[in-house]
């Protein structure tokens, strides 16, 4: 699917970088990992920060509520495990003596979605988003490159609260650019556009500039935003959008229900109503299988992007 | 620091009792049982062990106490109000509308070092708070106190394995064996068997003592602190709704609160208890 001079990382890669520059900035960044440490790129910041890391074994609840000790006394506590043991088995411990205290602890969630592959629907997270943004003080980031991974770990350490991180396993291309401004809570527009607009947050933010480039031949000019914030959610461009395109098209790799594409048309149906199609996991567990073929099965292609467009723009009138 | 006069803490914890008493009597609801059952537990420690400054809630070195089992906040917050750390007529407020004084503890009270509530959850963030501690060489412990039925919960055993790996001796837990749950005697609804072995069979030190003795309350707080390399398990054996004749040892006295004619019965009772002491 990707254009073959275009860099492939995975999220999880961006991650892991973001962790070793703030080992290096800032001596109260500790990180814990639930027996996945190289996976979730957690041995990087071990391997040069002996001291400031701590293996936790494979118990997620009890990872969580020592970050929010460690918290506590002033630390500023990374606790990583795949997103779905972070966001489900640990949910309550999370939502208790972490988000309710408003403690500081930075949630990686790596290998979310069906790009996970093989491993099947016990290991596909296709439920954070929506688990974690119900939680009053949670911060939601779902980064859609390596780079935009590294600079929202980065700021993710300097927000007072719980911020919950979704990263991926598999290699992604490299989108965003240095110079491009990146900054929590406010979504990025790629592209501009009045005929619609299409957000996508993760590695979809990808797949929906193909689309976007599909419509375009098709003489429809949509707006791409990449809503790497589901929480706290950018309104103003929302809202924007919802004035100036009057449909919309959202895209992500999780459950359509409460996810990134709830959280828009929650904005929407409320300050100013046009027509929404969610791109999404329509209510399904994941399933075994390779990446490419999970987007197929569960309909998150650049096709169905566009498919969903046109609809939406049927849907304006 | 020197010990405090055993018969003066017997005392303190009567008084202690009634607040209780009267602010769950006032408040029409939350746990009477376990929260007199964990009395002489916090008075032992709050008036002898615990490193604290009501003036200075956040004061960096001070030990850290942290209430597991969060349905016994009555006695916590009796205590804390006894200590100056916010005055004596919020105890009234308990459980209403605006007040800090919430069902469960809520960080932002002073005194109050975590919110809790849903149990299981205090140990792992003693250990967090213990680690951090040792990282920056703050010479500070942490207490937590749960409770036996509590220890149902699976993280607890989690967070057992992670005070032992990291030899985590500066943290204290106690359990406030009561023997009782909401659905029963422990031994009935879950038998959690013989706490004691367990917990040393996780590589904890473990004292076991009668949770009402407050000599032996005070002197296990000091072994614990002498214990090097690992962390400690105090197993407080202890009576559910203990002072209260009527209440004690009642299953059905968990998380009812009294009504004006048994608060005045058991106020009569303590203060007899009071008289008698000596």
């Amino acid at each position: 699917m990707a254009d073959e001079k275009m860099k492939m990382v995975p999220t999880r890669d961006g991650f892991g970088e973001g962790l070793l520059i703030l080992g290096k900035e800032n001596k109260n960044v500790v990180v814990l990992s639930a027996d996945l440490t190289e996976s979730t790129r957690a041995a990087w910041f071990q391997k040069d920060y002996p001291g400031r890391f701590f293996g936790m074994g494979v118990a997620e609840q009890d990872m969580f509520g020592t970050a929010a000790g460690l918290a506590l006394i002033g630390k500023i506590p990374f606790a990583c495990t795949f997103g779905v043991f972070a966001s489900g088995r640990a949910w309550d411990q999370i939502r208790v003596s972490i988000a309710y205290m408003n403690l500081s602890v930075k949630i990686a969630g790596t290998h979310a979605g069906i790009s996970v592959g093989p491993d099947g629907a016990t290991h596909q997270a296709l439920e954070e988003i929506a688990l974690m943004r119900i939680l009053p003080n949670m911060t939601v980031v779902v980064p859609c490159d390596a780079l935009e991974a590294r600079r929202a770990t980065v700021e993710a350490a300097k927000i007072k609260g719980p911020v919950y991180l979704r990263f991926g396993r598999a290699p992604v291309p490299m989108i965003t650019k240095e110079e491009d401004s990146f900054s929590i809570g406010r979504a990025n527009v790629l592209r501009e556009g009045n005929d619609i607009t299409i957000f996508a947050c993760g590695q979809m933010v990808y797949e929906a500039m193909l689309a976007c480039d599909e419509l375009k031949r098709e003489g429809i000019s949509a707006r791409l935003i990449n809503l790497h914030t589901p929480k706290p959610i950018d309104r103003d461009v929302i809202i924007r959008a919802a004035r100036e395109t009057g449909a919309m098209v959202t895209v992500e790799e999780h459950t359509v229900l409460g996810g990134m594409g709830s959280a828009i048309a929650e904005v929407v149906a409320q300050a100013y109503p046009v027509p929404i199609k969610m791109v999404g996991v329509k209510d399904k567990f994941g399933v075994s299988g390779d990446p490419e073929q999970l987007f197929e099965h569960f309909g998150l292609t650049p096709k169905n992007i566009v498919i969903a467009a046109r609809e939406a723009l049927q849907m304006k009138g | 620091m020197k010990r405090p006069n055993v018969l003066e803490l017997q005392k303190k914890a009567i008084g202690i009792r009634k607040d209780i008493l009267k602010m769950l009597m006032i408040a029409r609801s939350g746990h009477t049982g376990g929260s007199l059952s964990a009395v002489d537990i916090l008075v032992a420690l709050y008036y002898y062990k615990l490193k604290n400054d009501p003036a200075r809630p956040g004061w960096k070195e001070r030990d850290r106490f942290l209430l597991s089992k969060g349905h016994a906040c009555p006695a916590l917050y009796a205590v804390l109000a006894d200590k100056g750390y916010f005055p004596r007529d919020l105890l009234w407020t308990l459980r209403r509308l605006g007040s800090p004084l919430q069902g469960h503890p809520q960080m932002g009270l002073s005194g109050i070092e975590i919110s809790s509530g849903s149990l299981g959850q205090g140990l792992s963030i003693a250990d967090g708070i213990a680690l951090g501690a040792r990282m920056d060489g703050l010479d500070i412990r942490v207490y937590c106190l749960m409770g036996d039925g509590e220890t149902n919960e699976g993280q607890i055993w989690e967070a057992a394995m992670t005070a032992a790996h990291y030899k985590l001796d500066n943290v204290c837990g106690i359990v406030d064996c009561n023997r009782l749950q909401i659905d029963g005697f422990c031994c009935d609804v879950k038998d959690p068997g013989a706490l004691k072995h367990k917990w040393q069979n996780f590589g904890w030190n473990t004292i076991e003592i009668d949770g009402h003795d407050i000599k032996a309350l005070m002197d296990a707080y000091d072994e614990a602190q002498g214990i090097k390399g690992r962390p400690t398990m105090i197993i407080a054996n202890t009576v559910k709704g203990k002072g209260v004749s009527f209440i004690e040892n009642k299953v059905e006295w968990h998380g009812v609160a009294p009504k004006a004619e048994e608060y005045e019965k058991a106020i009569l009772e303590l203060d007899e208890a009071l008289k008698s002491l000596k």
